[in-house]
């Protein structure tokens, strides 16, 4: 942090002037490159002003010069402490778009690893909340979880982060039954285990709840005003939750809790992702119950591409191939805007077809734009150092923010 | 429906209640893709959407879009996308203006709008009036020229680096090693509109003895004369050495001449 004082510093009994400080952009509580130009009276913060846009790629524009296949890879790299919940949205606009019907287990797949991505998420949000605030061992004990998760991934895709394995019309590979007993086993063992140690250490701790109890308390109609979505409005105390009240693929079967928080403060935000986490595990285990076996991805050869045994002998499975890696599909003309409840909250594209076969545009919805810009009244009054409270709070990646 | 994106189901009378509610300021209010999109006049922005907060209670405003029409006039299309929390129903209001007529600010009935617009302005120059708060937001500091236009080239105009002799960051013109490829899909007979490559020549300026752009009407002309009836087919035979096709004899002499002895090659082995 650098320190620049507008004036010269006051001596004897003058009143001391308000001065402003640069928090980054390059600081480890900023949770990437976010720089806060903040105007302080002391310690207590008056004014405080986000600058975001280092981190713009300028994806949208990007994505406007691909089609609709090759646009996909790009929502890995938006939020990238939760990818597959990013492709979410997106193949869904696709889909309904193109009116395209998805088996069945290829949705219960995707909720499976949705809500995979979702303790992903949501364990490093919790850990860096807590590093925040300042303790060092339950954040060690959260990333081997979070280290299990991306094991997972890469049996899945094959990567460990940037999966592109959620595909317009299913996903792009089936995944082989060891993986799902084993995953199994980790949400009966492993998972439970060490979540619920490293929670033991900061749930009741009281330099946890001091830091964190009463700070940037929000009433639900700020969260409204605000556009709060995802644990920050359940925060606030409204529970509203897209999986429950818009349900996509097979949410609507899942049978599970939406925690809310009863004060609005930074605690209960907290409280809310660590029960999310929970309930994740819960759907998951149905998932797994219930999924059936089948096709992993639409039969419809113009949108989803044909298995490669398939075009050992088949022609038009060729000539299938050939078009869509080349050509890709087409998208009838129209806009929607889907959105999904992302770990970090509301994540929607808006997307405009123009019935070629690249998006003529793709608006992409990111949680942390009205979460962030909701950081200065949250702020306004509390202390310097309980702005990286709040801000671990808020689970922002820049990646999605900045786009 | 058979997709399974998010399920929303419209209550019963919201294009009624919508109607009703924003009387003479509604151009048209249109459902396709399971989405409801409402179409106003930009002044009765304001007006419309403390209608559509109040009476048809949508309270929460999750985004602007922006989306550039080129071709359009007004060019540009501003999308704000509502959500009711109570009636669990999403809508959208579009508008159109151009980079002249400033759009007003909803920053007095969401503060979120203030990030969102900024936003829009930043991408595509569309002006908010009331907005007190309209910098730039996502693009670099002086950046100049609004991103998201569809005539705003996907490299840019600048690129940046350190420079180690002046120890400074350099804003220096794009130069890229290999140009984008930009493959073009299209199938010429589905409506592409440009001429291929090779026949840029078939246009007005042509010159001497360059071959002419037909229409599929003057081929079906020179082709085939409907005036006058084909001819009959003549019955295909061999009469004479002549009919079929095998020429002179070769000189004889000629032939003699050209027997080739084998060459010497080289040293015995």
């Amino acid at each position: 942090m650098s320190m620049q004082q507008d004036l010269a510093p006051t001596t004897g009994d003058e009143v001391i002037q308000n001065y402003t400080i640069n928090f980054g952009p390059q600081h480890p509580a900023a949770h990437g490159v976010l720089r806060l130009v903040m105007e302080l009276d002391g310690e207590i913060v008056e004014r405080l002003d986000p600058h975001i846009g280092l981190l713009h790629r300028g994806t949208e524009k990007l994505i406007e010069y691909k089609t609709y296949l090759q646009a996909l890879p790009y929502f890995d790299r938006l939020d990238y402490a939760s990818p597959m919940a990013m492709e979410h949205s997106y193949v869904l606009a696709v889909e309904k778009l193109l009116d395209l019907e998805v088996p069945i287990r290829a949705q219960y797949l995707r909720v499976l690893f949705a809500e995979l991505t979702r303790i992903k998420n949501h364990t490093l949000n919790i850990a860096h909340h807590i590093i925040d605030v300042g303790a060092m061992t339950p954040p060690l004990w959260l990333y081997e979880i979070r280290e299990d998760c991306m094991a997972f991934y890469e049996r899945a895709s094959g990567a460990r982060m940037h999966a592109a394995w959620f595909r317009p019309g299913g996903v792009h590979q089936d995944v082989p039954l060891k993986l799902l007993t084993d995953i199994a086993e980790w949400l009966d063992d492993r998972m439970p285990r060490l979540f619920e140690d490293a929670m033991s250490l900061v749930v009741d701790n009281r330099i946890f709840k001091q830091r964190n109890v009463d700070i940037a308390i929000v009433s639900k109609e700020e969260a409204i005003k605000w556009g709060f979505s995802g644990p920050m409005i359940r925060g606030a105390g409204i529970p509203w939750d897209i999986r429950k009240s818009q349900p996509y693929d097979v949410y609507a079967k899942m049978d599970f809790d939406i925690p809310v928080g009863t004060r609005g403060d930074c605690y209960d935000r907290f409280m809310v992702r660590v029960e999310e986490v929970r309930q994740s595990v819960r759907i998951m285990k149905q998932c797994l119950q219930q999924m059936p076996e089948g096709p992993v991805c639409s039969d419809d050869r113009k949108v989803s591409p044909p298995k490669r045994a398939e075009m050992k002998q088949s022609m038009e499975a060729l000539i299938h191939h050939f078009k869509l890696y080349t050509e890709g599909f087409k998208v009838p003309a129209g806009s929607v805007y889907v959105a999904t409840e992302s770990p970090k909250g509301e994540f929607g594209v808006y997307l405009v077809s123009d019935g070629s076969n690249k998006p003529y545009r793709c608006k992409i919805r990111p949680t942390a734009f009205s979460h962030l810009q909701a950081m200065d009244f949250m702020s306004r009054g509390h202390m310097l150092a309980d702005t990286t409270a709040i801000l671990g709070a808020l689970d922002i990646v820049f990646g999605e923010c900045d786009r | 429906m058979s997709h399974s994106a998010p399920l929303i189901n419209m209550p019963d009378g919201t294009i009624a209640a919508i109607t009703k509610a924003l009387g003479k300021n509604l151009v048209s209010i249109e459902e396709a893709n399971g989405e409801v999109a409402v179409h106003i006049y930009r002044d009765s922005l304001v007006e419309c959407m403390i209608q559509l907060r109040d009476e048809c209670a949508y309270q929460q405003l999750m985004e602007i879009a922006g989306v550039d029409w080129p071709d359009r006039d007004p060019r540009f299309e501003v999308v704000y996308c509502l959500l009711s929390l109570t009636k669990n129903h999403r809508i959208r209001v579009h508008l159109a203006t151009n980079e002249d007529h400033p759009v007003p600010s909803v920053t007095g009935i969401w503060p979120v709008a203030g990030w969102l617009e900024r936003e829009v302005f930043d991408m595509y120059g569309v002006l908010f009036s009331g907005n007190s708060d309209l910098r730039r937001i996502l693009t670099d500091y002086g950046f100049s020229g609004h991103p998201q236009r569809k005539d705003f080239p996907l490299s840019g105009y600048v690129e940046l680096r350190y420079s180690e002799e002046e120890k400074r960051v350099k804003y220096e013109p794009v130069q890229l090693a290999q140009d984008f490829r930009n493959f073009d899909f299209l199938s010429p007979w589905e409506g592409a509109d440009y001429v291929l490559p090779g026949d840029e020549k078939t246009g007005e300026g042509a010159g001497k003895g360059a071959t002419q752009r037909m229409t599929a009407k003057e081929v079906k002309k020179d082709q085939v004369k409907p005036s006058s009836p084909p001819p009959p087919p003549t019955p295909k035979t061999t009469d004479t050495a002549a009919q079929t096709g095998a020429g002179k004899a070769a000189n004889k002499e000629a032939v003699k001449r050209t027997v080739r002895k084998p060459k010497a090659t080289g040293d015995k082995a």
